[in-house]
C-alpha cells in the first residue's frame, strides 16, 4: 500500500445524545466512503460531546459486537477504517476518554486518554479514569498509535508511540477556542497548530489532527483538521468553527525517503534516554 | 507603564460571537432575540450580532425609556433599529416604576436606578415570551467583573455574547460592524438619571480599568505585580476590592447542602444538556 486516503470528520456533537451523534457518524461515513476515503477519524468523544460532567456513566459503550451503537460501527468498517471518539467503561466501571479504531468489522485497538486536564476550564480529572498505556498498533497501513488532546500537549506519548514504531499518529481533539488577541488565529489554535506539525517533522512521521466545532454553553470548538506529512509540510488544512471532511492523502513511500534524508529515527538514542531518565527518577 | 495590548482580532471575535448566538438559540428550537437597547454601546453590539446571526427580522428591540431618559438615547437607538432593520418597540416604563417610587419619598437614586433595571428586565422576559426569541445579555466583561450593574436587572438574560469582551473591546469590534458613530463616541451612562456616566461613577476610566483588570484577571497578576507594572496602588486596592465584593453578582445563590446530590455541588450539567 503505497497511498492512504485519510478522510478527518470535524463534527459537531449533541451533549449527550449518542444515537443522534451515531446517525451523523454513519452520514459522514457514508460520504468518506463516496470519496473513497481508506480512513476516517472522527474528534474526541464524538459519539458523546465533551462537558459530560454527570452523563458520564449514561453515555458510557463497550466497542463490541452486542452493543447497539458500536455494532452500526463496526459493521461499517468493513469498508473503511475509523477512529471513533467515546467514553469506555471497562468491567470494573471505571469510566475512560477513550479512541476506538475499528477496521473490517473489528476493534483493532482501544486507547485511553492518559492526560486529563483538569486545570482552568477543564475538569476531566474529576469524572474519569486516567488511561495508563501507549500503544502502537498494527493497521493495514502500517502501525498507527492514536492520542488524545491532552495527551499531545505532553511531548513523551508521541515519542513513545514513535519509538514504539508508529509511522501515523491519529490525533483527535474536543478543543476549547481561548486566547482571542490581535493576531489571524485563536491561542489555542495556532499552539495546537504549532505542536502537531513540530511532532510530524521531530518524528519524521505522519501527523493528523481531527477536532470538532459547534458550542456547548459559552465553549466555542474551532475545528481546523490538519494532516502533516513526515518532513512537517501541511497536506490538508480544513476550515475552522464549521462542520467539514478534510482529505488527505498520504503518500507512505514518503516515509522512506524523508528517513533517507533525515535519518533522526535511525539515530535516537534511546538508551541515552533511559538512562538519564532512570538518574532523574532516582533523585 | 507595562504595554498592555488589548487588541482583538474583530473578523474572528464577529465569527465566534454570531456562531454563539444561533447555536444556543436554535439548539433548543428557538430562531428569535430580544435585545434591550438603550441607546449605548453594549446593547447596540449585542443587537447587531444578534441581527448578524439570526437575520434582522428575528430580532426585536426594544427601547423602554423613563421620562428622564435622555432624548439622544431613544434616537440612538433608532437610528441603529433603522440601520440594523431589525423589529423595534417601545415600552416606556415611566408608569410601572412610579407608583414604586411614590411609596417612600425618601428613596434614594440607587433604588431608583435598581428599580427602572429591573422594571426593564420584567418587560424584556415578558417580550421574550410574546416574540417567542431569548433575552440576549448585554453585560461587558469590564461591568460584569466590577459589578457595575443591577442585580436580576440588566445582568439578567439568557445568554450573553460580549460577557468575555472588555469595554474598549467592545469598541473595538462595534467600529468593525459599523455601529454609528455617536453610540460609540459618547461617554457610556446607565442613563438612570441626568447626567450620570459610567466613568464619573466609577471614579476611572474604561481604558484605564480595563488595562489593569487585563493584567489581573487574564494575566493572573498579583495586586503588587500589577501596582509594579505601572498602576497606581490606590486604584488597584479599589479595583481589586470591588471585584472581590461583587462576586456574588456574577454566581447563583448558594445553595445550603443537605442531601447527598445537591443542586450546584454535585448535580452537575451544562444547560445545553441533550442539546
Amino acid at each position: 500500500m503505497m497511498k492512504l486516503n485519510l478522510a478527518l470528520a470535524q463534527i459537531n456533537t449533541k451533549l449527550g445524545d449518542v444515537e443522534s451523534n451515531l446517525e451523523k457518524h454513519l452520514a459522514y461515513i457514508e460520504q468518506a466512503k463516496a470519496e473513497k476515503s481508506d480512513l476516517l477519524v472522527f474528534p474526541e468523544l464524538s459519539l458523546t460531546g465533551y462537558v459530560l460532567q454527570d452523563l458520564v456513566a449514561s453515555v458510557a459503550r463497550k466497542p463490541v459486537d452486542d452493543d447497539p451503537v458500536f455494532r452500526h460501527l463496526l459493521k461499517a468498517s468493513r469498508d473503511l477504517d475509523l477512529v471513533i471518539g467515546f467514553v469506555d467503561e471497562d468491567s470494573r466501571h471505571r469510566f475512560y476518554i477513550a479512541s476506538a479504531y475499528l477496521s473490517g468489522g473489528k476493534t483493532l485497538h482501544v486507547h485511553h486518554k492518559v492526560y486529563l486536564p483538569t486545570y482552568g476550564l477543564f475538569d476531566e480529572g474529576r469524572f474519569f479514569a486516567w488511561g495508563d498505556s501507549v500503544r502502537a498498533f498494527d493497521t493495514r497501513f502500517g502501525r498507527v498509535g492514536m492520542l488524545i488532546c491532552e495527551d499531545f500537549w505532553h511531548a513523551s506519548p508521541p515519542y513513545l508511540l514513535w519509538l514504539d514504531g508508529a509511522d501515523i499518529m491519529l490525533f483527535s481533539s474536543a478543543s476549547p477556542g481561548r486566547g482571542l488577541n490581535d493576531k489571524e488565529k485563536l491561542e489555542s489554535a495556532r499552539w495546537v497548530e504549532g505542536v502537531t506539525k513540530a511532532y510530524a517533522s521531530m518524528f519524521t512521521s505522519f501527523v493528523a489532527h481531527a477536532n470538532r466545532v459547534g458550542y456547548e454553553d459559552g465553549l466555542h470548538f474551532w475545528g481546523g483538521a490538519a494532516a502533516f506529512d513526515p518532513n512537517g509540510e501541511e497536506l490538508a488544512h480544513g476550515p475552522y468553527n464549521e462542520e467539514a471532511l478534510t482529505f488527505a492523502q498520504l503518500d507512505l513511500n514518503q516515509l522512506r525517503r524523508t528517513r533517507a534524508r533525515l535519518p533522526l529515527l535511525r539515530d535516537e538514542r534511546t538508551n541515552l534516554a533511559m538512562s538519564e531518565l532512570q538518574r532523574i527518577l532516582q533523585k | 507603564m507595562t504595554d498592555i495590548n488589548l487588541t482583538i482580532n474583530t473578523d474572528l471575535a464577529r465569527e465566534i460571537l454570531t456562531g454563539f448566538i444561533k447555536s444556543e438559540i436554535t439548539r433548543v428550537g428557538i430562531s428569535r432575540a430580544v435585545v434591550g437597547l438603550s441607546g449605548g454601546l453594549d446593547s447596540a453590539l449585542s443587537c447587531a450580532l444578534a441581527a448578524e446571526a439570526l437575520g434582522a427580522e428575528n430580532v426585536l428591540a426594544v427601547r423602554m425609556p423613563y421620562k428622564a431618559s435622555s432624548q439622544d438615547s431613544l434616537d440612538h437607538a433608532q437610528l441603529l433599529i433603522d440601520q440594523l432593520g431589525v423589529q423595534g418597540k417601545t415600552i416606556e416604563i415611566t408608569n410601572m416604576v412610579e407608583p414604586l417610587f411614590k411609596l417612600d419619598p425618601e428613596i434614594s437614586k440607587m433604588r431608583m436606578g435598581n428599580i427602572m433595571a429591573r422594571e426593564r428586565m420584567i418587560v424584556l422576559y415578558d417580550q421574550s415570551e410574546a416574540f417567542k426569541g431569548l433575552v440576549v445579555g448585554t453585560s461587558n466583561k469590564t461591568e460584569i467583573l466590577l459589578g457595575y450593574s443591577t442585580l436580576f436587572g440588566d445582568s439578567a438574560n439568557a445568554l450573553n455574547p460580549i460577557g468575555d469582551l472588555y469595554k474598549t473591546q467592545i469598541r473595538q469590534l462595534a467600529r468593525a460592524m459599523n455601529i454609528p458613530a455617536p453610540i460609540i463616541d459618547k461617554p457610556p451612562s446607565a442613563d438612570l438619571w441626568e447626567g450620570q456616566t459610567d466613568e464619573k461613577e466609577l471614579g476611572f476610566t474604561y481604558e484605564d480599568v480595563d488595562k489593569l483588570l487585563y493584567l489581573l484577571v487574564d494575566q493572573r497578576y498579583s495586586p503588587q505585580e500589577a501596582a509594579e507594572a505601572g498602576f497606581d496602588e490606590t486604584f488597584v486596592e479599589t479595583v481589586v476590592r470591588r471585584v472581590r465584593r461583587n462576586q456574588f453578582k456574577r454566581t447563583p445563590p448558594p445553595i445550603a447542602k443537605v442531601s447527598n446530590r445537591t443542586i450546584g455541588y454535585d448535580f452537575l450539567y451544562l444547560r445545553d444538556w441533550g442539546t
